[in-house]
């Protein structure tokens, strides 16, 4: 039997699923963890670095949701602030300085929500993160490891190419936020997590995703194997590119999102 | 032409001050700009109306018209509200752009309209928003943008978010190519506009006492448990710490905006 959205959601939010350091550990050698954004400060909500894949340089940026109390507690249970965001973006500028492919693992309710975030213009540094990274001179591919959370993920997987886990969902607005919006009861969540379509398989369907990866979290390692094959092959295909196409490719993966009626006629691709 | 005609259609409708409950007719409203002429309150303001105050007498040229929303999730209650918003504003949906010139300077100009399901952005606005960055990128020409949003339109479920990244991707282009784009921040502009197109302006100017932010207030004191001050997330708050080039009062908009475009003509000899 196949999962519900919600159940997807409940499995993508599920203590002791693997969270970004994992995968950053299993996928790379030589791994060094860079900090700060030279702005402000350090936000342990996202975990970067540079590193090997299999003999090739990347820089890998991960939303970290920590696996106990005091783990979570510092990182905001995986909730960057606006430095962490702006460290994400120094990596990616380093990354694109040395030209080499940057790999970023999604893992979040969404953007930390608070009056220093506010302060310190959590808008403006996602804003610029989008921006910047849809013109960012290096390949990138994007992984949604458990929780995509609308802007604060999209600060992270505006990439050539996104993978999703096979339980993993990615959504505009937290079902829980759409169902108190909807209906105002944030309990009707498996009602919202089904009209808002947030599984893998809905967001290959629509374009949003390029692949979406099995799980298999009782062997890891084979597991990694399989995500370094798939980065791998990518990877190949991206840095194959010159730094124009590349830039233009990645602009039409976005360019054509979008499903209206336009004098009578409906257009978008991927319609439901 | 379009100008007058657009004049004389709002001029008998009559509105009320949010503030101070007073009822105005549109003619003295376009008199004091949308001031509460009892109150000193702002007004929002339609994106027609907007474009009437601004741009140059005939000059602005509507652009991208013909495009609706399509409810492809069949999501609750999402057609019903378009239907509505279509109807009460006679728009067909929350932003209009075309190219117009301001004090005589040419440029492409974008306004969203808050009556129209709060400014939400879903695939038309997107759209719309994204060809006016293609079209000026063309056309080597400004954009002047004023925002107001709810945020991404969650009935087109992730469709929507995509949006801030289309339009992110235009405005990049556009900017790469040493085009000036502005921002005018005008009550609200929350959410995923906020982290998306309102921030990415080189030149960013809001309304005085305009709502700016990303995660909304009520939002804020509940995850956080804490009552917020009263100027948290306006335009003062967000000129203060550091996000906002400056506050124009509406009466002087027009004459800013007249010479920021006229300090980036760019330096071409005339052929």
């Amino acid at each position: 039997m196949s999962m519900t959205p919600y159940e997807k959601l409940k499995t993508a939010r599920a203590n002791g699923r693997p969270t970004g350091s994992a995968y950053i550990n299993g996928l790379f050698s030589d791994r060094i963890e860079l900090h700060g954004d030279r702005r402000f400060g350090e936000d342990a909500a996202i975990v970067s670095g540079v590193g090997s894949l299999d003999g090739m340089p990347v820089t890998y940026i991960a939303i970290e949701k920590g696996v106990d109390l005091p783990s979570r507690m510092k990182t905001n249970f995986g909730c960057p602030k606006p430095e962490g965001y702006r460290k994400a973006l120094r990596l990616m500028k380093q990354a694109e300085k040395f030209h080499r492919p940057v790999i970023c693992f999604v893992d979040t309710l969404g953007a930390f929500c608070g009056a220093d975030g506010e302060e310190r213009g959590q808008g403006e540094a996602i804003a610029e993160n989008i921006m910047e990274m849809i013109g960012l001179k290096t390949p990138t591919i994007s992984i949604v490891i458990g929780e995509g959370g609308s802007g604060g993920a999209l600060a992270l997987c505006s990439a050539d190419r996104v993978y999703m886990l096979e339980n993993s969902v990615y959504s505009v607005i937290s079902p829980e936020g759409c169902a108190s919006i909807l209906w105002k009861d944030s309990s009707r969540v498996q009602d919202s997590a089904q009209c808002l379509r947030i599984t893998a398989d809905d967001m290959k369907s629509f374009g949003v995703a390029e692949t979406v990866i099995p799980e298999n979290f009782e062997d890891f390692s084979s597991m990694c194997s399989e995500i370094k094959a798939y980065l791998t092959a990518d990877l190949k295909q991206l840095l194959a590119k010159t730094t124009e196409q590349l830039l233009e490719d990645r602009y039409f993966r976005f360019r054509k999102f979008g499903i209206y009626e336009e004098n009578g006629e409906t257009h978008g691709t991927n319609l439901y | 032409m379009i100008f007058d005609k657009w004049m004389k259609a709002f001029s008998g409708e009559r509105l009320t001050c949010s503030a101070c409950k007073k009822e105005f007719s549109v003619k003295e409203l376009r008199k004091s700009n949308y001031i509460c002429p009892e109150c000193a309150h702002y007004f929002r303001v339609s994106a027609r109306e907007r474009i009437l105050m601004l741009t140059d007498r005939n000059s602005f040229e509507e652009c991208a018209t013909g495009l609706s929303s399509v409810d492809f999730l069949e999501f609750p209650g999402y057609a019903d509200k378009l239907k509505k918003a279509t109807e009460s504003t006679g728009e067909e949906d929350a932003v209009i752009c075309g190219s117009a010139s301001i004090g005589g300077n040419p440029c492409v100009i974008f306004v969203m309209d808050s009556r129209f399901i709060m400014a939400s952005m879903g695939s038309v606005v997107g759209e719309k928003v994204t060809r006016a960055f293609e079209y000026a990128t063309e056309h080597k020409l400004p954009v002047i943008g004023f925002t107001a949003s709810g945020g991404a339109r969650m009935q087109e479920g992730i469709i929507s978010l995509m949006q801030m990244a289309k339009c992110s991707a235009a405005v990049k282009k556009h900017s790469s190519e040493g085009n000036l784009y502005i921002t005018i921040l005008t009550d609200p502009t929350t959410g995923g506009v906020t982290a998306s197109f309102a921030m990415q302006g080189d030149i960013i100017l809001a309304e005085p006492n305009a709502m700016v932010g990303f995660a909304g207030r009520r939002v804020v004191e509940q995850t956080t448990k804490s009552k917020l001050p009263d100027n948290f997330q306006s335009a003062e708050f967000i000129l203060e710490h550091g996000f906002a080039d400056a506050i124009v009062p509406r009466e002087e908009l027009r004459e800013t905006l007249t010479t920021l475009l006229k300090l980036h003509r760019k330096n071409e000899v005339a052929v």
